[in-house]
C-alpha cells in the first residue's frame, strides 16, 4: 500500500492548477468561496471553459467521451476545483442523467443528448420527489398514459433544484398501478417548453430560491423519450444512486472549507486572543479535520474499488452520509467562528461598489444563510436516513 | 421545594399567549423583522400597555415583577410566538442598568414603552467578551466625550437613547455612559439580523455623553444586567423548543411514508425521544437560572452559564435534529419551523455561545 502521489499525479494537479489560475475569473471565484449562489449565466460560462477544455465530462467512459482519468485524477481534479472556488459542475445532465442514458438509453437518446448537455444546449433538472412522496420516492402518485405515439402526463413533482432555468426534466412517473410500486414506474424525458408545464419558485428558510414546483397538466411527451423499457423506470433511478459517487462525498469542498476556517481562527478573536486559541474551539476544528482525512482515505478507497470492478454495493451510501453530515459540521463551526458577525444578514456587501462597513469579515457575510441552506445536504439525493436503510438492507441481508 | 408556577404568573403567561394569538400571527412578524425598524412599534407599545415589560422590574423602581422567575415567564411566552419586539434588548438589561443608576424617571418611561434604550458593549463582533472595552471617555470640566465603535447593538436604530461601556484615563475599571440618540457625534450603521429583526454599527465620536453610576466601578452593574438578559435568552429559547417539539410531534403523529405514519419508525421514535428528554433538560437549566437570579453573582453566574451553554447545545440540536426529522418541508421559507430554528441558533450567538459559557462555567 502507498498513499503518497506519483510524479504523473503530481503533475496532473499542476496541470489542472495552471488552468484554473488562466481560465477561472475572480468575481466568480469570489462567490463561490463566499458561498452566494452561482448565477446561470456564470454557470454556463464555467461549463463552456471546461467543455472547451474536454473536461466538463471528466467522470464519463472514455468511449462516452471522457478523459480517462484514474479515480485519484478525478479527486484531484474535484479537489483543486474547490479550493480554487470554480462553481460546482450541474450534476443533473452530466453526472445523473448521463449515466443512465449510457447503460440504459437507446443509441439515438445517446446522440441525441449527451452532445446537448456538453455545449450547454440543454439545462437539465430532476422531477423526482413529490408532496406525498419524499423518502418514499416510490409511492409517486404523477402518472403518464400511453396514447398511440405519446404519453400523456398529469401530477405534480416537488424540489426540483434549479428548474427555473433549466429547459429539460427527467421524470420518475407511474405507468402502472395494478402492481408493486416499484414495478410501475418509467424513466421520462420531458422538454419543459411543452404545453401543460408549470413552473413555481419554493423559497428556502434562508431566503434563497433555488427549489421548485413543478405542475404537470395533460403534458404529452413523444414515446420516444421513455428512456429503456416501460415499467424500469426504478432499476434506472438505483442504479443512478448506486453508482454516483463522483463528488459525492464533498472531500474538495469540506478541505477548503477547513483552510478557509484555519485562516479564520487566526484573526478572528476570542477573550482576546486568536480563536485558535481557543481549546474548545481548536478541539471542534481538530475533530473536523481528523474526520475529513479519514473520509479522504474512505473516498479513494471506494474509488479505486470501483475503477477495479467492485460494487455497486452501500459504497455511495456510506460516501453520502459522512461526507454530508461534515460539510454541515464545516459550515456549522464555521458559523460559530463568526461569533456574534453570524447574526449579520448583510447581503448588500457584495454589491458592485459597496463601501459601508463590514459587520462580518471579507466574504463572510453569507456563512450562517449558508449554514441553514445546507441543512439541505442530509436531506435530499435520498436523506441519510434513507441511505441507512440501504446500507443495512445490503449488508444485513434481511 | 414548588415548582408551581404562581397564580400571577400563570395569569401573565396566558395572556401573552392570547396577545400572540390575536393580536401577533407569523407573517407580520416576518414582516417586521426586514422593515426599516426590524420591529414592529404598534405591538411594542401593546405588549408595554399589557405590562409585559413592567413585570421585569422591581415594584421599587415602578415594576410589579423583575425577579428570576417573571423574567423567565414571560420570555418563554414570547419565545412560543417567535415574537421579534426588543423587550430583551432594548427594555430589560438598559432598565435594569438605568434603575440601578437611579434613572428612575427614564426606567419609568422604558416600562410605559414611551422609550427604548439600546445596549452597546461589543465592540470586536467576533468575541463575546464584554469586559474589556476600547471605547474612550474623557471628561472636560463637567461634561464627558466618548469615542469609539460598538458593533452588533441590537435593535439601536429608532432608539432612543443607548447606553454605552468605556474605559476612562481615571479609572482602572469600566463605566458606563447613556447618550441620546440625536447626539452629534454618534453615527449608526443599521444591518439586518439573520433571524429577522435589526442591529446597528455605531461609531462614536468625541459624543456627548452622560455617566451612569460611579466611574470605573460598572463592571457588577453590567455583570447583573448581562445575566438579566441571558436568563431572558434562555427562556426564549426553551419558548421556541417547545413550538418545535409541538410542530415536530404534530409532523411525526401527520406524515405518512412507506404505508405510515412517520412516528411508527422506531428510528425516528428514537430520536423524537432523544430530543424531548433534552428539551426537559433545558428547561431545568433554565429553571435553576431563574432561581438564581438574585442570588450571590458567583453563584448567579454559574446558574446563567450552565444555562446559556445547555440552551446553546440543545438548542442548536434541537433546530437542526426538527429540520432533518421534517425532511424537504422543514426547509421552506412558508413553513413556520425554519423561522422557530434559525432564532434558536442565533440565540446561541448572544451572550456568550456554548464554548464560551462552558469556560466560565469551568473557570469560575
Amino acid at each position: 500500500m502507498d498513499l503518497n502521489l506519483t510524479e504523473a499525479d503530481q503533475a496532473f494537479r499542476q496541470e489542472v492548477i495552471e488552468f484554473l489560475n488562466a481560465e477561472l475569473p475572480a468575481d466568480i471565484s469570489r462567490r463561490v468561496h463566499a458561498d452566494l449562489p452561482v448565477s446561470k449565466e456564470d454557470t454556463e460560462f464555467w461549463h463552456a471553459v471546461l467543455h472547451k477544455r474536454g473536461w466538463l465530462t471528466y467522470n464519463w467512459p472514455k468511449s462516452f467521451g471522457g478523459v480517462g482519468w484514474s479515480p485519484v485524477q478525478q479527486f484531484i481534479f474535484e479537489e483543486e476545483c474547490a479550493a480554487a472556488g470554480a462553481p460546482r459542475i450541474l450534476p443533473f445532465g452530466l453526472k445523473m442523467l448521463a449515466p443512465v442514458l449510457m447503460a440504459f438509453g437507446s443509441k439515438e437518446q445517446q446522440e441525441q443528448w449527451l452532445p446537448r448537455m456538453c455545449d450547454g444546449t440543454d439545462w437539465w433538472c430532476q422531477g423526482y420527489s413529490e408532496p406525498g412522496s419524499g423518502s418514499d420516492l416510490a409511492s409517486l402518485k404523477t402518472t403518464a398514459v400511453k396514447q398511440v405515439d405519446h404519453y400523456v402526463i398529469n401530477g405534480q413533482k416537488t424540489w426540483t433544484t434549479l428548474g427555473q432555468y433549466a429547459n429539460m426534466i427527467f421524470c420518475l412517473v407511474r405507468t402502472d398501478s395494478d402492481c408493486k410500486p416499484q414495478a410501475g414506474i418509467s424513466f421520462i424525458l420531458v422538454d419543459l417548453a411543452t404545453p401543460g408545464i408549470e413552473m413555481r419558485p419554493i423559497r428556502t428558510l434562508d431566503g434563497g430560491q433555488e427549489v421548485n414546483e413543478v405542475f404537470f397538466t395533460d403534458v404529452r411527451v413523444p414515446v420516444a423519450n421513455l428512456v429503456g423499457e416501460e415499467n424500469k423506470g426504478w432499476n434506472y433511478a438505483k442504479y443512478l444512486l448506486a453508482h454516483e459517487r463522483n463528488g459525492i462525498a464533498n472531500v474538495g469542498i469540506s478541505g477548503q472549507k477547513l483552510a478557509r476556517l484555519k485562516r479564520l481562527s487566526l484573526t478572528q478573536k476570542r477573550g482576546g486572543k486568536p480563536l485558535a486559541d481557543d481549546p474548545l474551539f481548536a478541539a471542534r476544528l481538530a475533530r473536523l479535520e481528523i474526520e475529513l482525512r479519514n473520509l479522504e482515505t474512505t473516498n479513494l478507497r471506494v474509488l479505486d474499488g470501483f475503477s477495479k470492478g467492485a460494487g455497486p454495493g452501500p459504497e455511495s451510501s456510506m460516501l453520502k452520509i459522512i461526507g454530508s453530515e461534515l460539510e454541515q459540521n464545516f459550515d456549522d463551526l464555521t458559523r460559530r467562528a463568526l461569533g456574534r458577525q453570524a447574526q449579520a444578514h448583510t447581503p448588500e456587501v457584495f454589491e458592485p461598489g459597496y463601501n459601508g462597513p463590514q459587520v462580518a469579515p471579507q466574504d463572510m457575510a453569507n456563512q450562517s444563510a449558508a449554514y441553514f441552506n445546507k441543512r439541505k445536504v442530509s436531506i435530499y439525493g435520498g436523506s441519510n436516513e434513507i441511505q441507512k436503510n440501504i446500507i443495512t438492507k445490503m449488508i444485513l441481508g434481511l | 421545594m414548588d415548582f408551581q408556577p404562581t397564580e400571577e404568573r400563570r395569569m401573565l403567561a396566558d395572556m401573552i399567549g392570547k396577545f400572540i394569538q390575536n393580536d401577533y400571527p407569523l407573517n407580520a412578524r416576518l414582516a417586521a423583522g426586514t422593515s426599516a425598524l426590524g420591529y414592529c412599534p404598534e405591538a411594542y407599545s401593546t405588549m408595554a400597555q399589557l405590562g409585559l415589560i413592567g413585570a421585569l422590574f422591581d415594584e421599587e423602581v415602578g415594576g410589579f415583577g423583575g425577579s428570576g422567575f417573571d423574567i423567565a415567564t414571560v420570555f418563554t411566552e414570547l419565545g412560543k410566538g417567535l415574537v421579534l419586539e426588543p423587550l430583551n434588548d432594548t427594555a430589560l438589561a438598559t432598565g435594569y442598568i438605568l434603575a440601578q443608576t437611579d434613572q428612575l424617571k427614564l426606567v419609568e418611561q422604558i416600562i410605559l414603552g414611551q422609550k427604548r434604550v439600546a445596549l452597546g458593549l461589543i465592540e470586536n463582533g467576533a468575541d463575546y467578551d464584554w469586559g474589556a472595552p476600547e471605547t474612550l471617555a474623557r471628561q472636560s470640566g463637567a461634561e464627558w466625550h466618548v469615542s469609539g465603535v460598538k458593533t452588533c447593538v441590537k435593535f439601536a436604530h429608532g432608539a432612543d437613547a443607548i447606553i454605552v461601556s468605556a474605559q476612562t484615563p481615571s479609572a482602572p475599571g469600566i463605566s458606563l455612559f447613556l447618550i441620546e440618540a440625536s447626539t452629534a457625534g454618534l453615527a449608526e450603521h443599521p444591518f439586518q439580523t439573520v433571524d429577522g429583526g435589526n442591529a446597528c454599527e455605531i461609531t462614536l465620536h468625541n459624543t456627548p455623553a452622560q455617566l451612569l453610576g460611579v466611574e470605573g466601578a460598572a463592571y457588577p452593574l453590567i455583570d447583573a444586567a448581562a445575566a438579566r438578559a441571558t436568563l431572558a435568552l434562555c427562556a426564549e429559547a426553551l419558548g421556541l423548543m417547545e413550538r418545535i417539539k409541538d410542530m415536530t410531534i404534530d409532523y411525526m403523529r401527520t406524515r405518512k411514508q412507506f404505508g405510515s405514519v412517520l412516528g411508527k419508525f422506531q428510528a425516528l421514535q428514537h430520536r423524537v425521544a432523544q430530543m424531548l428528554l433534552e428539551i426537559e433538560q433545558a428547561k431545568s437549566a433554565v429553571i435553576n437560572a431563574a432561581n438564581d437570579l438574585q442570588a450571590p453573582s458567583d453563584e448567579r453566574n454559574r446558574a446563567i452559564s450552565a444555562a446559556k451553554y445547555s440552551i446553546g447545545r440543545i438548542g442548536c440540536a434541537v433546530a437542526e435534529e426538527a429540520i432533518q426529522l421534517h425532511g424537504g418541508i422543514g426547509m421552506t421559507w412558508e413553513y413556520d419551523l425554519g423561522h422557530f430554528a434559525k432564532r434558536l441558533v442565533m440565540i446561541d450567538h448572544e451572550w456568550g455561545d456554548q464554548d464560551d459559557h462552558l469556560m466560565r462555567f469551568a473557570q469560575s
